[in-house]
Parts: C-alpha cells; sequence; structure tokens
C-alpha cells in the first residue's frame, strides 16, 4: 500500500515538473517574442543616431536642416525644401483627409444602417490594405494626367497630386479609429440631448464628437504618421524633383523619397550616403514627435 | 471542410515549391552542362568603374558565376574616373568606363576595350507632332532655355521635361552627351525607366530618354529621330545616331590577367554575351 501511495506520489510530482519546465519554456518564448521587437526598435534608433549624426554635424545642423539647396552628387546638402515639402504634403492630407474620414465615422457609427454600414465598412477595411505601390501607380497613370488636364499645366505630377494620394492613404486609419470612439461614447449622453428636443444632427456634433475627441485626436495623429512615413506611392506622382514647395503646382520631392531615390547611388562611406541617413533621422525624429503625441492623446483619454 | 481546404493549399504551395526547385536546379546544371572547359576556374574578378555599366556587368557576372561555380565576380561603382584608376594601379581586375579613353590614358598602357554602345532614345508622346530635334535643340529644352513645342515646329504648349534622378546611368549619359551636366530643369525625375515611358505616354506635352532596348515595342510613345537619324541598333552601330556612348572594359598592357579574369573577359567580349549585355540594355558590339 505505502509503495502504492510513493509511486502515485511521484508520478504527481514528475507531471508537476514538467509542467513547470513547459510553463517555464513557454514564459521565456514570450519574453523572446517581446524582447525582439525592443532590440529591433533599439537597435534601429540607435544605428539611425550613429549613421545620421556624423554628416549632419560635418555639414552643420542649420546648413543641413535649413540650406534650401540639395544636389547630393556635387555635395551640396540642403533639406530644408524635403522638410517643408513632408510637412505641406502631410498638412494638406490631414486637411482633405480628417473631416472626410471623421464625416465618415460619425455616418458609420451614428447614422448608416447596419446594411449599408456593413458595406462601407469592408470597403475601408480592403483600402487599408491596398499596398502603397499601386497606389502609386494608378495616381501615376490616372491622378497625374487628370491634374495636368483640369489645371492645363504641362505635368501633372507635383504636390497636388501627392497630397490627394496620401488623403485617400490616410482614410482608413482615421475612420477607423474615429468610429471605435465614436461607438464608446454612452448612449446615456445622447438620449438625454434628444430628451432636451436637440436633433439627431445637433446630438452628434454637439455632443457625440466632443465626447470622443480624444479618440478623435488620436485617429489624426495616426493620419499624419501615415502620411509623413509614406514613401512609394508619392515618389511616383510628386515629381520628385529638389525643389522647394512653392505652389500646389510644383513638382517637389518629400523627405522619404530623398531617401528612396538616391541610396542606390551613394557610394558606401562617402557624405553623400551619409547624408541620407541624416535624412532618415530627421524623418525618424519627426515620427517620434508624432509617437509621443500619441501617447499623450491616449493617455488624456484613460483619464478623462 | 475549411481544414481541408486550407492543407491542400498548402500541400498545393509546397508541391509547386518544389516543382521550382527542381527546375531552377535543372537549369543551372544545362548552364554547367553548355561550357565545355574541362579546367576548374576559381577565385573571384573584381570590376570597378562607371556606374553605367553596372547592369551589364551585373547580368555578365550573375551568368558567368553560374556557368562556373569556384569564380565569383564582383562589379563595384565608382564612376568611369575610379574605373580608369584602378585599371592603372591595378586595385581591380578589370575597370570599367562609360566613355572612350584619352589619349593619355591610351599613351599611359591602358588598352579600350568596347563591349556595348549605349543608346539613349529621346521619347515624346505619340500626340506629338514633333518627330526630330537636333542634339542642340534638345540640350535647349532639357535646361530650359526652349519651354515652348513651337519652337521646334510643334504645336503651341509648354514642354514637360521628364528626367531620371541624379546618380541614374542613364541621366548620365545623357547628360555628357548633350553637355547639359548639372543644368538639367526638370518638370519630373523618376526613378525608372519604366516610370519615365508611363510618364511620357501618359501626357502629350512631355519629353524624356531612356534605353534604347526600353522603348522598342512600346505603345503610346515615339522615339524621336535626332538629327534625321532613327535610335535602333544598326544607326548605333555605325556612329550616326549621336546620343550614344561606349561602354568600355580597361584592361592594361603587360599586365598578364589572371586565368579566371581572363576567362571571364574573353566570354564577356564573345558573341556569347551578346544576347545578355542586349537584354540589361545596351547594344553588343561583337561580331
Amino acid at each position: 500500500m505505502a509503495s502504492e501511495s510513493k509511486k502515485v506520489q511521484s508520478k504527481v510530482q514528475t507531471a508537476r515538473r514538467l509542467r513547470d519546465a513547459v510553463e517555464l519554456l513557454v514564459k521565456n518564448i514570450f519574453f523572446l517574442c517581446g524582447f525582439v521587437a525592443v532590440a529591433s526598435v533599439l537597435f534601429i534608433s540607435v544605428y539611425l543616431v550613429i549613421s545620421g549624426l556624423p554628416a549632419m554635424l560635418e555639414i552643420g545642423v542649420t546648413d543641413f536642416l535649413l540650406g534650401d539647396t540639395w544636389d547630393g552628387k556635387n555635395g551640396v546638402y540642403g533639406i530644408l525644401p524635403f522638410i517643408l515639402t513632408s510637412l505641406a504634403g502631410t498638412a494638406g492630407a490631414v486637411v482633405l483627409g480628417v473631416p472626410m474620414g471623421v464625416l465618415t465615422a460619425m455616418f458609420l457609427a451614428k447614422v448608416a444602417g447596419n446594411r449599408v454600414a456593413a458595406v462601407i465598412r469592408s470597403a475601408v477595411a480592403l483600402l487599408a490594405g491596398i499596398p502603397s505601390v499601386v497606389y502609386g501607380l494608378v495616381g501615376m497613370v490616372v491622378l497625374v494626367p487628370a491634374i495636368q488636364k483640369a489645371f492645363h499645366l504641362s505635368s501633372g505630377a507635383c504636390l497636388l497630386a501627392a497630397i490627394v494620394v496620401l488623403t485617400v492613404m490616410i482614410l482608413p486609419s482615421i475612420i477607423n479609429v474615429a468610429e471605435t470612439a465614436l461607438r464608446a461614447v454612452p448612449k446615456e449622453y445622447e438620449e438625454a440631448s434628444l430628451a432636451l428636443g436637440a436633433t439627431h444632427t445637433e446630438t452628434i456634433f454637439r455632443v457625440s464628437l466632443p465626447a470622443a475627441r480624444s479618440g478623435v485626436a488620436t485617429a489624426i495623429v495616426l493620419g499624419v504618421g501615415r502620411a509623413i512615413g509614406e514613401a512609394m506611392a508619392i515618389i511616383m506622382v510628386s515629381g520628385n524633383v529638389a525643389n522647394m514647395p512653392g505652389s500646389l503646382f510644383t513638382p517637389v520631392r518629400f523627405l522619404t523619397t530623398a531617401i528612396a531615390s538616391e541610396m542606390n547611388y551613394a557610394t558606401v562611406g562617402s557624405l553623400w550616403r551619409q547624408s541620407l541617413f541624416s535624412i532618415a533621422l530627421v524623418l525618424f525624429l519627426f515620427i517620434m514627435l508624432i509617437n509621443v503625441a500619441l501617447n499623450v492623446f491616449i493617455k488624456n483619454k484613460k483619464e478623462g | 471542410m475549411k481544414k481541408f481546404i486550407a492543407m491542400l493549399m498548402a500541400g498545393a504551395m509546397a508541391f509547386s515549391l518544389a516543382a521550382c526547385g527542381n527546375q531552377a536546379s535543372k537549369e543551372s546544371q544545362a548552364g554547367t552542362d553548355q561550357t565545355d572547359k574541362p579546367e576548374e576556374l576559381s577565385g573571384s574578378v573584381v570590376c570597378l568603374g562607371s556606374t553605367s555599366m553596372t547592369d551589364v556587368m551585373t547580368v555578365l557576372a550573375e551568368q558567368f558565376g553560374m556557368d562556373h561555380e569556384g569564380v565569383t565576380v564582383s562589379v563595384e561603382g565608382g564612376g568611369s574616373g575610379a574605373g580608369v584608376e584602378a585599371a592603372t594601379n591595378g586595385t581591380a581586375d578589370l575597370g570599367l568606363a562609360s566613355r572612350s579613353l584619352k589619349d593619355e590614358e591610351k599613351s599611359a598602357g591602358l588598352v579600350e576595350n568596347i563591349i556595348a554602345l549605349d543608346g539613349i532614345a529621346i521619347i515624346v508622346n505619340a500626340d506629338n507632332s514633333v518627330a526630330d530635334l537636333s542634339v542642340d535643340q534638345i540640350a535647349k529644352i532639357f535646361t530650359g532655355e526652349i519651354t515652348n513645342w513651337s519652337e521646334v515646329g510643334g504645336t503651341a504648349g509648354e514642354i514637360a521635361v521628364i528626367g531620371r534622378e541624379s546618380g541614374s546611368g542613364t541621366r548620365d549619359g545623357f547628360e555628357s552627351i548633350t553637355k547639359t551636366e548639372d543644368k538639367c530643369k526638370l518638370n519630373q525625375e523618376l526613378t525608372s525607366t519604366g516610370a519615365v515611358i508611363e510618364a511620357v505616354r501618359g501626357n502629350t506635352a512631355a519629353i524624356g530618354y531612356a534605353s534604347l532596348s526600353a522603348v522598342e515595342h512600346q505603345n503610346g510613345i515615339n522615339a524621336i529621330t535626332v538629327d534625321g537619324v532613327a535610335c535602333n541598333e544598326d544607326t548605333i552601330l555605325d556612329g550616326t545616331y549621336k546620343i550614344q556612348r561606349p561602354f568600355v572594359i580597361i584592361t592594361k598592357e603587360g599586365v598578364e590577367l589572371t586565368a579566371q579574369t581572363k576567362a571571364f573577359f574573353d566570354w564577356a567580349m564573345s558573341k556569347d554575351a551578346a544576347d545578355l549585355i542586349r537584354q540589361a540594355g545596351a547594344v553588343p558590339t561583337a561580331e
């Protein structure tokens, strides 16, 4: 009898030990996965700073950031045109895309019937899944000639074309996040507003939207992040010439496309190549700033 | 049912992958069979110089590497000047230059071996009535001195000038032949030959340039004649088409090439490599 119970006991112990070992293994796998993400971010940040800073210091930070001429091949490195273009392009996309996106989100969350909403929602999801090179291709073949004809230009590849493409590209993220935020507004708020005699439209604009404002702000920042980091779609429609963004019809080059179009040619180790990394560093800082802003909004949302 | 379909698809994919693998290995075997050289070559061949030649040389290097397993051919950029220098002081096995050698370079013992000619076609939209321009007119259009098609005999309308990004071999070639280096005022700077052709196709006011091989058999665009000469292989070979330049492999007198370099060089200059060179966008000179 005693030996029997001992046997059972040892069996239980082995099972427990095995279970613990598996637990530990799984835990380590989880940790490893988490570590890969953190390590990648750290590696990229450190790498960008190490490879981007020297050129910036050699050229001179003010000359680099505020110089208005870029001719990498011949050693003139001023990236102000790229910075201004990226800012103008992003701003343009936000000005067009945010109202459109937020209104769509309102429609989906508060107005549309279930069937209509389902159709629009799946269309938006599809829009988000289209590869950026396809946006670029369609933009180049359809949008650029259309702009050229509509405004009687010699060439339709310009800032405006890039803004239009970026607007369509940031719509999905704005719509999704804003819709979720609008849906999360407590029903009581809206019911109270309706009970006080406000119309449906008044309720949406005066009650639902203000209540969901931090979520909408998050949506906007997400859109900005997507717009400023895009390269492939706009390299094909923006003209890609290093001009100051003088008007909507100037062919321009963005921070992202400046890196993409010259990285192939800049000889390894040259100041030209290093300065492309410096552009990447500037872009990275912009995106970090946007992320910080995003975190602030999300934090506010939790507290409010 | 879903699981079953998924498994079926996974199986099909695995099978097709395996099939691809088989094909690839068969092809590489065929490649080795073609070369009937008994002695095994090994080691490396370093080619250095003109970035414009990178496309052609890379294609050749890859094929040669497949045919001779022990040999790796590397192609490095740096520009024609670097190619001449590398051939002079022996830092690379072969120097590359996308221009003719100067007399003083030749007298220093360098040998010019023209492997191919690079013809750059000037293209306009198919609806554009302009069919011929002189080199001088082309240069003036690209530098912004001529801005309207009516100045060169076309229907009035502002010219949209489309070029390539700085660093591109085609741009380098075009600008050095038309003497418009760093003076071009472009409306669009596109990053591939295909993009330039697409942009010209979509814009009746556009003018652009692209390698000859890329513009043949294209609808919607016209390769115009330059000084009355059409751009094709014949006119490039006989030298009447102006916008062309030689692709040169530079060797040095009195310097013996390593066995693998000599094999690569002989093969690259021979007729066997002509099709590959043509595919890479240049006109082979081997006869």
